[in-house]
């Protein structure tokens, strides 16, 4: 850039408008984050956080992706660290609580009586028409341990590879799958018993 | 138990691989194992319709959310965004 040197231009780059970011991503970044922590006051700071860091590094801003491309990906960067803080050091109370069934015999593998799934009648149905069943299955979604629900968020939401979301969590891919599975199978049992 | 056997009696491995299936891959071999487990089994048939269903509707529901700050978070925002541009 041949004005790198002059020390009257202020350091903004033309890319990016940040007096407008409120105004045009606030909402947006907010809906978010908000979809992948269910935690208003959390999806709050991570909004503020992402515009304090674009505005700190605005000057790399080189307009390969769109503005709103990149906020994005700084706000999904900043998920990732709340996912790897949440599932990693000391056990929280949520995790702690989470209590383990036997859904399958543990010697031939059949269901369990008590965990055999039976049809909730709305299979055929449009579910997110259904408002009971969504709230069902959120509230069943944040009974979920951390990390299951972290890979199950960037599984499902953000339909990440495997192999990022085995990187991003340090999880093994053998593991990997071993948390899809429980995941889908602790989420079911719990919309059956709510649900029912 | 030969390993054929073994999927066909076992829901365990069965719902391992109907999870599997639906956001990976699995072998041709595993694919007709668990065809012949789901022939069989009206419990997995059942778990698997509503595994997809579940997939479909967290897909479908995030997709079509909308929230909105409170306005005086974004006048918060705004001030702290023009504090630190004029500081730069």
């Amino acid at each position: 850039m041949q004005l790198e040197n002059n020390k009257e231009i202020p350091a903004v780059n033309n890319l990016v408008e940040p007096q407008q970011w409120v105004h045009k991503y606030a909402d947006y970044l907010y809906t978010f984050a908000f979809n992948r922590t269910n935690d208003e006051e959390l999806s709050r700071d991570l909004v503020q956080e992402t515009f304090l860091a674009a505005l700190q590094g605005m000057n790399k801003f080189e307009g390969r992706s769109t503005e709103s491309t990149w906020l994005t990906a700084i706000l999904k960067n900043k998920i990732i660290d709340v996912y790897r803080r949440k599932s990693s050091g000391l056990i929280n109370r949520k995790d702690a609580e989470f209590e383990q069934h036997n859904f399958f015999d543990q010697e031939d593998g059949h269901w369990n009586d008590a965990y055999r799934p039976q049809l909730f009648g709305i299979e055929h149905e449009d579910p997110v028409l259904n408002k009971e069943f969504i709230h069902f299955l959120q509230m069943c979604m944040q009974k979920l341990p951390s990390l299951w629900l972290s890979v199950f968020t960037m599984k499902h939401m953000d339909d990440e590879s495997t192999k990022t979301i085995c990187s991003e969590l340090n999880v093994t891919p053998a593991n990997f799958w071993v948390i899809i599975h429980r995941t889908k199978v602790n989420l079911r049992a719990c919309l059956q018993k709510n649900w029912m | 138990m030969n390993r054929l056997k073994k999927i066909v009696y076992n829901c365990h491995k069965a719902t391992f691989l109907i999870e599997k299936k639906q956001i990976g891959t699995i072998t041709l071999r595993e694919k007709i194992e668990l065809k012949i487990h789901l022939a069989g089994c009206v419990i997995c048939r059942i778990f698997q319709q509503q595994s997809i269903l579940i997939n479909r509707t967290v897909k479908e529901l995030f997709q079509h959310r909308q929230m909105k700050l409170e306005d005086d978070f974004k006048k918060q925002l705004q001030q702290r965004i023009d504090e630190e541009l004029t500081n730069q």
